[in-house]
């Protein structure tokens, strides 16, 4: 497992948790829920990040070992999330961008076209463009002929915590993309993040069920455990299926 | 179509014979589904759903936590004129009253504005009576981009306005709309509404759509309870949210809760709703709408604002003035159109909010325009 690290665009991740800033209670609780998740890697609405305030701004709870990824959340078209990337650049909020492109507020459903199009646009940029998208094979291999670094396909609506309702579709990116598939939005509980990482995703970002626990703290450590869990799992398996295909010669043995 | 059909549909209903033959079964098996119906709403909002409010309340909670978080969103009102030629039975702005009149110029505007960001809020709300001949279009145009230059979101509580025009001051930096129809009730309506644009029920009535059409991202709905019977005003007005969700997916929906408050003259209102009735509302709204914004002003006193935290509410007004040019030394218009109970500045509220276990949000919206 100390070997087993994830790469998104320059940036190497040992752990798989990805998590997000919204629906805290305080933002004191951040920094509180990354050191008990150990998770590397947190997304920040644009909209949200105020430097000029005289209130608090987020960016200031978050430490500077942890990869900060800015998302597109309030862009209705491909042009407003490229306008978006732009800012949080030139904000000194890095190079990694997360797609979010929602035309549908009944739902929060990501439009994919609209999707696809900022992630032409921005990869060619430099960007390291993470696209949040319903899971869909065709779309996700566009996605990575297009340049983007991972593809965050969703388990189920935003806020939901109704797990993976897309499975076999996700399942479908797994075993075909080439770059690693983020499973983001639906997870509402450390099983079904196990279960994300049993199947093969490469990591999962879950925001809701940990910012909106009782325990934000307590409810970031299981879900670093489980993503732990379920990835070992993962690998596990794969060494035994390994095992398996040479087991299988001494039962046809007596054909030799 | 519009909204009107629906308010045509329900006509005739007779509420009261509905609501009488609610039971308990049906109220707990209304607020077991996951996907309530208009039927499921009336059953949430009967007399009889009063005994429930304990898990009302709790399904309130849990909806408002999942989807929004534990988080209040925070704006400010700011009146630039009072102008008005409506004759509105309940307004302090009525036409009729005789008050002192002012429209802020954009100077004055800039000043108010200055003042309020110094309290660190970063949504305003801009309000005007209906006096279209002294707050035009081009005024609006020219607030609006003051404003923008001050906060992260500007919203409007003006007139009824045609889509262009809307789609005008959405390009001058309004992202959100707020228009009260009032009261559904066309009998009501009429009779409270005495003299000016005010009167035609239709126009407003489809101000929301029109705004959702020209391309506001948030509409904000409204009755005001106390005008006409309020179980159904609360039914028509989700009825009315959700007639816009579903036609303008791209568009947020939100209702706003205004109860009957004491303002300039001497209204006496129909009706009454009292704090209990009040929650078993704002509880069943949230379960029949569970992403809709309920936003709670300062005509709720300071005790029940902080206690209803929980129970629905994403968006609270705080350090309101409802008079014109309340946040400077302009002071020049001080009659309120209602009367304020929160009067709390912004950092009091904000105090009680994380008191509660909640955080303040003062900016979750930026137009890039």
């Amino acid at each position: 497992m100390e070997n087993d690290v994830l790469k998104i665009g320059n940036v190497a991740f040992t752990n798989r948790l990805f998590t997000g800033t919204g629906k805290f209670a305080a933002n004191t609780l951040i920094p509180k829920m990354l050191a008990a998740s150990g998770s590397q890697m947190i997304t920040v609405a644009l909209r949200r990040i105020d430097q000029a305030a005289q209130t608090e701004n987020i960016l200031e709870y978050i430490p500077k070992n942890v990869t900060l990824l800015p998302n597109t959340s309030g862009a209705r078209t491909a042009e407003q999330a490229v306008r978006i990337a732009r800012i949080a650049r030139e904000a000194g909020c890095g190079d990694f961008i997360k797609i979010e492109v929602i035309t549908d507020m009944k739902y929060l459903m990501p439009d994919n076209l609209e999707t696809l199009k900022a992630t032409e646009i921005l990869a060619k940029e430099g960007f390291i463009v993470l696209p949040y998208v319903l899971p869909d094979l065709p779309l996700a291999k566009r996605l990575e002929n297009a340049g983007a670094a991972a593809v965050m396909p969703l388990g189920a609506p935003i806020g939901t915590n109704r797990g993976l309702e897309t499975k076999p579709l996700i399942e479908l990116l797994i075993e075909n993309c080439t770059i690693p598939v983020v499973v983001d939005a639906g997870i509402g509980r450390p099983s079904q993040a196990a279960e994300a990482m049993e199947m093969g995703a490469d990591a999962v970002l879950v925001n809701t069920a940990i910012a909106t626990a009782r325990d934000p703290e307590a409810m970031g450590r299981a879900f670093n455990l489980a993503v732990k869990a379920g990835r070992t799992a993962y690998l596990a398996e794969l060494a035994e299926q390994s095992g398996l295909a040479r087991a299988s010669s001494p039962l046809t043995g007596f054909l030799d | 179509m519009s909204f009107f059909q629906t308010v045509e549909q329900y006509q005739g209903f007779d509420y009261e014979q509905f609501f009488q033959q609610v039971t308990d079964a049906a109220i707990e098996r209304s607020l077991a589904q996951e996907k309530p119906t208009a039927t499921d709403f009336l059953n949430l909002l009967s007399p009889r759903a009063a005994r429930h409010l304990e898990p009302m309340a709790e399904k309130a909670h849990q909806l408002t936590v999942q989807y929004f978080g534990r988080t209040i969103q925070l704006f400010i009102p700011l009146y630039i004129s009072n102008h008005c030629s409506n004759q509105c039975a309940y307004c302090g702005f009525n036409h009729k009253n005789d008050i002192y009149r002012h429209k802020l110029t954009i100077a004055e505007i800039e000043e108010e504005a200055q003042a309020i960001a110094r309290t660190g809020m970063q949504h305003v709300l801009f309000l005007t009576g209906e006096a279209q001949h002294l707050t035009p279009m081009e005024y609006l145009v020219e607030a609006a981009a003051c404003l923008k230059r001050h906060f992260a979101s500007v919203a409007i509580e003006v007139y009824p306005l045609e889509v262009e025009e809307y789609r005008r001051l959405q390009q001058a930096g309004v992202d959100s709309m707020t228009l009260f129809q009032e009261t559904y009730n066309q009998e009501v309506y009429k009779r409270v509404h005495r003299a000016g644009k005010k009167m035609d029920y239709h126009w407003r009535l489809n101000a929301p759509e029109r705004a959702a059409q020209g391309g506001m991202r948030s509409v904000n709905l409204g009755p005001l309870l106390g005008l006409a019977e309020p179980r159904s005003e609360i039914f028509l007005t989700a009825l009315h949210a959700r007639y816009l969700e579903n036609k303008y997916l791209e568009t947020e929906v939100a209702i706003s809760l205004p109860r009957f408050n004491e303002a300039e003259g001497d209204f006496q209102p129909d009706y009454l709703v009292d704090d209990k009735t009040f929650v078993q509302f704002m509880t069943a709204l949230r379960i029949f709408l569970p992403r809709a914004g309920l936003t709670i002003s300062t005509r709720e006193n300071a005790a029940f604002r902080d206690r209803i935290l929980p129970l629905g509410a994403t968006r609270y007004s705080a350090g309101s003035s409802t008079g014109v040019g309340g946040y400077t030394e302009i002071k020049v218009a001080q009659t309120p159109q209602f009367e304020i109970t929160d009067d709390r500045n912004v950092e009091e509220v904000a105090a009680a909010i994380k008191a509660r276990g909640y955080q303040p949000v003062y900016k979750d919206w930026d137009l890039i325009i």
